[in-house]
């Protein structure tokens, strides 16, 4: 069975270090931030301006004026500031945010990111993504394997319009986690049930095994 | 040599966003503040429609969202040319550029608010990682620093500046709430003639000096506007747990 999105959610939150500043993308990404064990210090960076983003507000609590990137009610943790837009790229791009957790569309196997264009589509615009892409320490891209018509999003070269060149650290899917490389995705690990021939059957470039 | 201009910092408040809005002209480039709908200067937006304006160049993040905000300039069909960062669900702008009536510029975010930033802070140009490798990139000055390829991106400055803010005093000393603040320091400082619908205008002396976001040199005009819709853009909440 491919992991479900509350699983790859959960997956994901294990690739972050305790102590990290991260920030999630909109869609999947934003799935992530139920799973942060309270523990682990660490403070999640939301690009229009909180450091310290907490949880959905109870019912009631909902503020419109306190909201995430993807312009969701959120609330704000003990401790979180808020700040203007300048200083939260500044974040951003200043390398200061540690990991990233994007949506993709299409990433190649040397990392290349995209995620805000399709051709022919309508453009959905890039947003702070192009920032996070090429500010951040490490980045996760999270989608799922293949699009609704089975084509890979796992390429060997993007075709869609690029978000960045040589950005994306690791890929998880619903059917695995994956480290981008030079040679082809490195498979990290699989999804129970998930077999490595179905993972190269849907991917489209070279799926490599154990340590490079 | 000329003499220093006119003073432009003392009777600032307006009583009106009529009064506010006076000398906004057709053509005129306008930053309006806020991240989608939150922190849009929902008075002033509206009082630019009935100004009868036209042809405007509007520099914001979005453009409005669900048929609110700045969607009412797209409605009214007084925007020539949008510089924005995202358009997402913004139906308007989409329709509007489909049909060619309106030019879009999409800048990634922190581009967009260095830009801006660079415009209000004296500096013509800099260069950034973001975007190279991309279509961003393509027109552009590309320069290598440390072995990593940088944009050269020029400043963005504007006519006006139309921006919300919790409180003012009549200087335009601001102070914003949580993350309706986003881009509207920044549009403050970037564009000759800023305009501050404030929820609160509070007396000259109210603010800790420590405690003013935006120092009042960057603000020219302030009305004050205590009715405001600050629509949900997207509502989401979860159950309280039992006994709390």
């Amino acid at each position: 069975m491919p992991w479900s999105r509350e699983q790859m959610a959960e997956r994901a939150a294990r690739e972050i270090p305790p102590g990290s500043i991260v920030n999630l993308g909109i869609g999947l990404p934003t799935l992530v931030a139920d799973c942060i064990p309270p523990d682990a210090d660490i403070w999640l960076h939301t690009e229009n301006g909180i450091l310290g983003m907490g949880p959905f507000p109870y019912e009631g609590e909902e503020d419109p004026q306190i909201i995430n990137a993807g312009k969701q009610t959120v609330t704000i943790v003990r401790g979180g500031s808020t700040f203007d837009s300048a200083l939260s790229f500044a974040m951003i791009r200043g390398g200061h945010v540690d990991v990233t957790i994007l949506g993709a569309m299409q990433v190649s196997a040397a990392g290349d990111l995209a995620n805000w264009a399709i051709p022919g589509g309508k453009v959905m615009g890039i947003g702070g993504a192009m920032d996070l892409a090429s500010g951040s320490g490490f980045i996760l891209a999270m989608t799922t394997h293949v699009t609704r018509e089975g084509e890979p999003k796992l390429v060997a070269e993007c075709t869609y319009p690029l978000t960045a060149r040589r950005c994306v650290h690791r890929v998880l899917t619903d059917l695995g986690l994956f480290a981008c490389g030079p040679e082809g995705f490195r498979l990290l690990e699989l999804a129970p049930g998930v077999s490595l021939d179905e993972v190269r059957r849907k991917t489209g470039a070279p799926v490599l095994e154990g340590r490079p | 040599m000329s003499g220093p201009r006119p003073g432009r910092h003392r009777d600032k408040v307006r009583a009106s966003v009529a009064e506010a809005l006076e000398g906004l002209h057709d053509g005129a480039r306008v930053m309006v503040g806020g991240f989608g709908l939150c922190g849009n200067p929902e008075a002033l937006i509206r009082g630019v429609v009935e100004r009868g304006v036209r042809d405007l160049v509007l520099i914001s993040n979005n453009a409005g969202n669900l048929g609110k905000g700045l969607n009412l300039w797209l409605q009214a069909g007084i925007v020539r040319k949008v510089i924005c960062t995202y358009i997402g669900t913004n139906e308007a702008l989409h329709e509007q550029m489909a049909a060619g009536r309106v030019e879009v510029e999409i800048v990634p975010q922190g581009t967009f608010v260095e830009r801006i930033r660079a415009a209000g802070a004296g500096i013509a140009a800099f260069y950034t990682p973001t975007g190279a490798g991309t279509v961003v990139a393509e027109g552009k000055e590309i320069r290598e620093f440390d072995g990593r390829p940088h944009l050269l991106e020029r400043a963005l400055g504007a006519d006006f500046a139309l921006v919300r803010a919790r409180r003012a005093d009549p200087f335009g000393n601001l102070r914003f709430w949580r993350t309706a603040r986003n881009f509207s320091p920044l549009m403050c400082m970037a564009a000759r003639t800023t305009l501050v619908e404030a929820d609160e205008l509070v007396p000259l002396g109210t603010f800790d000096p420590d405690d003013v976001h935006l120092p009042g040199i960057f603000v020219h005009r302030i009305v004050e506007v205590r009715e405001h819709e600050d629509p949900f853009e997207y509502r989401v909440v979860r159950p309280r747990p039992e006994g709390r």
